[in-house]
């Protein structure tokens, strides 16, 4: 009875076109922001923030922009670590090498070299799909690894091949403490992900949900293939980047080129389907499963094994974690090929009608 | 039945042959189409005449021959390139984006005319907003005219087929097309149904003057509404004229019902 | 010269390696249509069974003779891997056969990741040795031709030569048996097969069966060569691309195009790589394979892919 929509008459098209149409759920995302920027930070302890929020913030940007790939656009990638990558070593370098560049800018720009080298690996997508865009992707993907571990420029030649940042801050605040990193990634992703959602449900969300439905109908109302797929790997690709240099930046501070492996396009992908392909909330379900899946699992096997009176290794966890992701992607692919987010509007449907069974 | 007025041609095919591989879709194909007029293609099954249809947009690529439109004649259509010039399609066998809802669907064939680039999509604020509310309004005016209006909101893989038809008919109307093809629009529906679809074609043609193409197989409604007909078989023509002409046509009558030898 | 002869052997032996594993995910696509990403995890698992089997005969059967022993590991492992065939059909094929490709693939990226977890829960996680006897030692041939001869890998030799082996095995079976007709047949279309009575289910079970021998062949091979353990799967990902340049529906595109691979990346990293710092093996399948992907995507031998509205 609390969920009815009961009484909320849109009159005029702008109303009914908001992103949050339903009075409760836009009650429910206020309540959502007032928890995410006021109650976490007040609350959580560094460690909460390091382990789980940092990583899920940053991870539910890049699964935004997978999504818009591959849930959105239907375009399948597995070289979403790559856009990460470079997205990562871009802004390094523009911050290193460039005397007194702006944090945010060097993070832009890293977004935007990512978006140049999503558009040129995006190129096969015009010929080709399925499976044969996804080695296309694996080629960006190894083509990265190979020119961060082995093209000095990139690394600033550095002797070990990895690289740092520190002394990161932004408008005179210092990044040093999680709670500030915490409220920079949050603001970062607030913004991109509403302007991510405003895309989606505009005019070129619809061109991308029309290519992955039927390309060759599309092209027939009027759709451009070549633009729609380029403009869905150009947005996604600089999403990715922007996170991936975060990644490196805010949560890492030094990495090397093994951090934006083949492993991190296929998490990446496993959190958008999970998640809910084509579904911006699905993309942050799906980050929050992964990052927290894992901690999870550390606390809850050895207590569970104890209980039974086996042993398991750190070894044994880390296969049981391999087994349940792998388990979970095919029994959602079976089960609710719409993922984590399908469920929730299911649940909602449900709780429409509660009390009331039907 | 209200005095139409029928202009010069608009759409001109000339010697258009198709084959794939060793089989022969359509030989040596000519005919045109009048500005506003109702023009049936119609034919036994296998004829090639879906084949044309996909040739004028540009799905295919006949071997030979040209189309002409408003004067500019084309080897080869570029479908988004027939897109603008304002020649729209529905599809025998559904082409809607299972995906998204009836609005969307509809609203997507309103893209071609949508001005705001990406960077102002995302911001949302001023012009874009307005442009997507103008275009919302000109879907909306389409969805009362079908009488779809409580499937709004539904995806339309849920829908029953006949509603699916409509909304494969909005998609094409809210291109604002000049010509509109329509491929078998009344297959698998009932009676009251077709009337339904009858009566739409109809309005279309009346309010809009749009150029109607039709492959139907209903001949009863073929005869009906069409100003002019086009027979084909075996992926040659073989009648063309006004329903009386090829409903007398020998050729036609052989085709359909076949001849004692 | 020799120097450059020696580097194509070692190529083409390489390649043939490659081959192994690509055959696997021919097999599998040519029969179901299913492209099986899990054919690296399906390597590894076989391979471990089979290493940790050769280990166990002589503990718990008291059998001592090495090559008993590697007989009944192989037969062992065979076993395993029938049932990883019956139990991903059942679970997991079936319940997927009308979606598009996409899910499919995905579908198998999971069980890639479980096999992983699964096999190395039961078989453990160290290095395991395979020892079936290849020779390890190198030998020098046509000496007489070149002066002191060039070095060849007997080990590569062998397995080149049992993979060749394989292959033909493969193409008769697959062009004269009524089986391999009815796994064409059930390539080109599933339900068209089915309505002609070819057992679809029994179908997917026997061709991941044989897909499974044929990474069971492939991860004894290799892990004889390497030693068994994880990085086994990098290995299926080094073989995408061989599929992609020979046809995905192709057994003998699979051989051609893992020879092309295992030359092109040989004589790529030797004569290129100093230009650009090495490591050219990386990129330079994946990049030979997107290069083919814009002009010819169906490959050297695969069948035209048409698309129909």
């Amino acid at each position: 009875m609390f969920y009815r929509e009961n009484g909320q008459f849109k009159t005029s098209y702008r109303a009914d076109q908001q992103i949050f149409p339903i009075t409760q759920d836009r009650i429910a995302i206020l309540a959502l922001l007032v928890v995410a920027f006021v109650v976490v930070p007040s609350l959580a302890s560094d460690y909460m923030f390091r382990a789980i929020f940092i990583p899920f913030l940053i991870f539910s940007l890049a699964a935004v922009g997978v999504n818009i790939l591959v849930g959105y656009c239907g375009q399948i990638s597995l070289g979403s670590g790559a856009f990460m990558a470079v997205g990562a070593y871009a802004a390094y370098n523009f911050f290193v090498r460039i005397e007194g560049m702006p944090l945010v800018v060097a993070l832009i720009l890293g977004g935007v070299s990512s978006m140049l080298f999503g558009i040129v690996f995006g190129l096969p997508s015009l010929r080709v799909k399925g499976l044969y865009l996804a080695v296309a992707t694996l080629a960006a993907q190894f083509f990265a690894d190979w020119m961060f571990l082995r093209i000095q420029w990139f690394t600033n030649y550095s002797p070990s091949g990895s690289v740092s940042v520190s002394n990161l801050q932004v408008f005179g605040f210092s990044l040093e403490s999680p709670f500030a990193k915490y409220m920079f990634c949050l603001v970062l992703l607030a913004v991109i992900a509403l302007l991510a959602k405003n895309l989606v449900r505009g005019a070129v969300g619809r061109e991308w949900m029309a290519i992955r439905d039927m390309d060759v109908a599309a092209a027939v109302i009027g759709i451009r293939p070549m633009f729609a797929k380029l403009s869905a790997f150009a947005v996604s690709s600089f999403i990715v980047g922007v996170a991936g240099a975060l990644w490196a930046f805010i949560y890492l501070g030094a990495w090397e080129p093994a951090a934006f492996s083949v492993d991190q396009s296929f998490k990446l992908l496993f959190m958008v389907i999970i998640g809910g392909m084509g579904s911006i909330m699905g993309s942050f379900f799906g980050a929050a499963f992964i990052v927290v899946l894992p901690i999870f699992l550390n606390q809850f096997l050895p207590a569970l094994a104890s209980v039974l009176g086996i042993e398991i290794s750190t070894a044994g966890v880390s296969h049981a974690e391999l087994m349940i992701f792998g388990g979970l992607i095919v029994w959602f692919l079976i089960v609710e090929p719409h993922g984590l987010a399908k469920l929730w509007s299911i649940a909602k449907q449900k709780l429409r009608l509660w009390p009331f069974p039907h | 039945m209200s005095k139409k007025k029928i202009g010069d041609v608009i759409l001109d095919v000339k010697n258009i042959s198709l084959g794939f591989g060793g089989v022969k879709a359509l030989t040596d194909i000519s005919f045109n189409v009048k500005e506003h007029e109702i023009r049936a293609i119609i034919g036994p099954n296998g004829a090639g005449k879906s084949s044309m249809l996909n040739c004028i947009n540009g799905v295919y690529t006949p071997q030979q021959g040209s189309i002409t439109f408003r004067g500019q004649e084309f080897k080869h259509m570029d479908s988004h390139q027939v897109a603008t010039m304002g020649i729209g399609r529905t599809f025998q066998n559904l082409a809607l984006f299972k995906g998204m809802s009836v609005l969307d669907n509809i609203m997507s064939g309103r893209n071609l005319k949508i001005k705001s680039n990406i960077l102002m999509q995302a911001l949302r604020i001023g012009p874009a907003e307005r442009e997507e509310i103008m275009h919302r309004e000109a879907v909306e005016r389409i969805i009362d005219f079908l009488e779809i209006q409580a499937y709004r909101k539904t995806p339309v893989g849920q829908l029953p087929y006949g509603l699916q038809k409509r909304v494969d008919l909005g998609r094409a109307l809210a291109m604002e097309p000049q010509v509109l093809l329509l491929d078998e629009p009344m297959a698998g529906m009932n009676v009251e149904e077709k009337q339904d679809m009858c009566r739409f074609v109809l309005d279309v043609n009346d309010e809009f003057g749009t150029t109607v193409v039709l492959i139907e197989h209903d001949m009863g409604v073929v005869m009906d509404i069409s100003d002019r007909v086009v027979v084909l078989d075996y992926g040659k023509k073989i009648g063309d004229g006004t329903p009386d002409e090829v409903r007398n046509n020998e050729d036609v009558i052989s085709a359909y019902l076949g001849t004692s030898h | 010269m020799a120097f450059f002869l020696e580097t194509l052997l070692g190529g083409l032996m390489a390649g043939m390696l490659y081959s192994l594993v690509a055959l696997g995910f021919v097999l599998i696509f040519k029969a179901s249509g299913v492209f099986n990403f899990a054919q690296g995890a399906m390597v590894l698992f076989a391979a471990l069974a089979m290493a940790r089997f050769a280990e166990w005969v002589p503990l718990y059967l008291g059998i001592e003779d090495p090559i008993i022993g590697n007989v009944l590991a192989f037969i062992g492992a065979g076993g395993v891997m029938f049932c990883v065939a019956w139990v991903i059909e059942r679970l997991v094929l079936r319940h997927l056969v009308n979606q598009e490709g996409t899910t499919l693939l995905m579908a198998t990226l999971g069980i890639t990741y479980f096999m992983e977890g699964l096999g190395q829960t039961i078989f453990g996680s160290s290095i395991y040795k395979i020892d079936i006897g290849m020779p390890k030692d190198p030998v020098m041939i046509l000496e007489s031709t070149f002066e002191g001869g060039i070095m060849i890998n007997k080990e590569d030799f062998y397995a080149a030569i049992i993979a060749a082996a394989l292959v033909a095995l493969l193409s008769v079976f697959f062009q004269k048996t009524a089986t391999g007709r009815a796994l064409r047949a059930v390539a080109d279309d599933h339900q068209a097969a089915q309505s002609i009575g070819i057992p679809l289910n029994r179908i997917w079970v026997i061709v991941w069966c044989v897909a499974g021998v044929v990474a069971l062949v492939a991860g004894m091979i290799w892990g004889s060569k390497l030693g068994v353990q994880f990085s086994l799967t990098t290995v299926a990902l080094r073989a995408l691309p061989v599929v992609i340049l020979g046809g995905l529906t192709s057994v003998p595109g699979a051989i051609v195009g893992g020879l092309i691979i295992g030359v092109g990346e040989k004589l790529s990293e030797v004569y290129l790589g100093p230009y650009v710092g090495g490591g050219i093996e990386i990129w330079f399948a994946y990049v030979l394979a997107l290069g083919f992907l814009l002009i010819r995507p169906q490959g050297l031998f695969g069948e035209k892919i048409i698309d129909r509205v």
